[in-house]
């Protein structure tokens, strides 16, 4: 079955200590119900992007680091979540639930090769992984 | 573009299970729950596509279904006091139906669920019948999907699960989850269904589709959420570990042109690879848990074999014996004697698994088992005698239905043919 990538994005300035506790309940349950229904592969929060580095390798061969999240916008990627769907319809039912839990916004993207139990690896390791 | 009517599908198949689950603890009888379940799809399908789909799907499906109950509730004491007035006896039910159901949607728990499968594959029931009941139920499917899944007609399969649900009423099936003992007897049968969904998707019996991936998917959804369910019940995981090893193979059993391509000479770059580390570490966790030397186990056990070789040639066949011999120690059936006699011709050569086979032969229930004659074929034809071979092959097309199987064993009678 397919995966996907569940990321939601939350804006800059957002204070999880505003998460009231209907909140906190509402995401438990979710996420219990999409481990009950074997969907829910992994699920990571972010630290904050104020606390992320960015790199971007330079034309004579060196990496630039620099403080601060690698694209300037209002909201950045906050937590995300990898789910195994029968297709995007059902990648989307379930990310609804997130949005509405998390009260965020969010993009799902197939991922159409990962290493996570059920994924498919890379064409460039299928060989390898299998010796 | 999103395509309301699929979104909307695609809610019912993540919220139906537990909605039905919820319902069915309130009316004690899931076929009047799935009714009340359905009802509120229905309305669903009028109004979510004008006003959007709710923010919360499941609660506004519960309420829909409870308006459903109490309406019933209501027609139904009408038709019992048709003359006397609608006392507050009415008026107290409906407030208790209405609360139960609230509470019901608030924690749908692990065991409303359970009860719901328990129920569904309850012994009482033809086991066609408990079949498309779970696919209803507990897997979200629509009738016409299940009648498409299994080739009939959407008529026969909404019969089906009518005369299901008409048994579970008539029998006063309760819906429980057994303990103890019974627990034991009862889920041999809920995963008995499970396996034969899985096997219903992996190898068709008839009809044009090789295999029907789906109904894969759905046995293995119901797997998980099983083991997830019952963690400590070693042939869930055995069971789950059978299936995801198998279903890893699913890329290299098809070739270009849809044909089936068989296990020694499938690509095995193609097998998930993944899926089978899923698959093993559910073999050790049934291992575990004691149940090893069980028939799901042992079956697993075997695929796992095949998993372990990276080519054909590598496969520990001598090993594949010894679990074979000791699968028909616990469950005889002339399938696995018939699977041993070709392990047997892999490990000490083809005369001696001829020889296994042949003391087959009088088998009644392989007379035509077009596997027989096939799996013989090919012994032969590796003993260099090919006029045999080719009668065996005939043998064998005579009676299969299933168009890729034919295409395999005709392509097989071609190469023979320029042989001898």
């Amino acid at each position: 079955m397919p995966q996907y990538l569940v990321a939601s994005y939350f804006p800059d300035n957002y204070n999880p200590s505003t998460e009231d506790e209907a909140m906190v309940r509402a995401i438990d349950e979710l996420n219990e119900e999409m481990i009950a229904a074997g969907v829910r592969l992994l699920v990571g929060g972010l630290a904050p992007p104020s606390q992320a580095k960015s790199l971007r390798s330079q034309p004579d061969g060196g990496v630039l680091i620099t403080d601060g999240p690698f694209m300037e916008a209002k909201e950045h990627v906050g937590g995300f979540c990898i789910l195994e769907a029968a297709d995007m319809d059902e990648a989307l039912a379930w990310a609804r639930k997130g949005v509405i839990a998390c009260r965020a916004r969010s993009e799902v993207r197939e991922i159409p090769y990962s290493s996570l139990p059920s994924g498919t690896p890379h064409p460039s390791r299928q060989h390898r992984e299998e010796s | 573009m999103i395509d309301i009517h699929r979104a909307i599908e695609a809610v019912w198949k993540i919220e139906s299970t537990r909605l039905i689950a919820g319902i069915a603890r309130v009316t004690r009888d899931i076929g009047i729950a799935e009714e009340l379940a359905h009802d509120a799809l229905v309305a669903a399908l009028e109004q979510w596509p004008e006003e959007g789909i709710p923010d919360k799907p499941a609660a506004w499906l519960m309420t829909a279904a409870k308006r459903r109950a109490i309406d019933s509730l209501r027609r139904s004491r009408m038709l019992e006091q048709k003359h006397g007035e609608l006392g507050r006896e009415l008026e107290l039910q409906q407030r208790r139906l209405s609360e139960a159901m609230d509470q019901a949607l608030d924690q749908v728990i692990d065991d409303d669920v359970l009860r719901l499968i328990f129920t569904a594959c309850h012994p009482v029931l033809t086991v066609e019948g408990r079949i498309a009941l779970t696919l209803r139920v507990a897997c979200g499917l629509t009738t016409a999907e299940i009648a498409r899944s299994f080739l009939v007609s959407e008529k026969t399969l909404g019969q089906r699960i009518f005369r299901a649900k008409k048994t579970l009423a008539e029998a006063r099936v309760p819906c429980e989850t057994p303990r103890g003992d019974e627990l034991r007897q009862r889920l041999e049968s809920v995963l008995s269904v499970v396996y034969l969904i899985f096997n219903e998707g992996y190898t068709a019996a008839f009809g044009e589709e090789w295999m029907r991936e789906e109904l894969c998917n759905d046995a293995l959804r119901l797997g998980r959420m099983l083991a997830e369910l019952l963690p400590e019940e070693s042939q869930v995981h055995a069971l789950l570990a059978l299936m995801e090893l198998q279903a890893s193979r699913t890329a290299a059993r098809r070739g270009p042109t849809g044909e089936a391509v068989l296990l020694p000479e499938q690509d095995r770059s193609l097998w998930d690879h993944a899926q089978i580390q899923r698959g093993m570490a559910a073999l050790d966790r049934a291992q575990q848990l004691g149940g090893g030397a069980h028939s799901y186990a042992l079956q697993a056990a075997i695929v796992a074999c095949h998993a372990r070789a990276g080519t054909a040639a590598e496969t520990d066949w001598e090993r594949i014996v010894f679990l074979y011999d000791a699968l028909l120690q616990i469950s005889p059936s002339p399938i696995v004697a018939l699977n041993r006699a070709v392990a047997v011709g892999m490990a000490q050569g083809p005369a001696a698994g001829l020889r296994a086979l042949d003391a087959l032969a009088p088998e009644p229930a392989l007379a035509n088992y077009h596997l027989l004659p096939s799996v013989r074929a090919d012994l032969l034809a590796k003993l260099g005698r090919h006029a045999e071979a080719r009668e065996e092959l005939h043998r064998a097309l005579a009676m299969t239905d299933n168009a890729r199987e034919q295409n395999l064993l005709s392509k097989k009678l071609k190469q023979a043919t320029f042989k001898d």
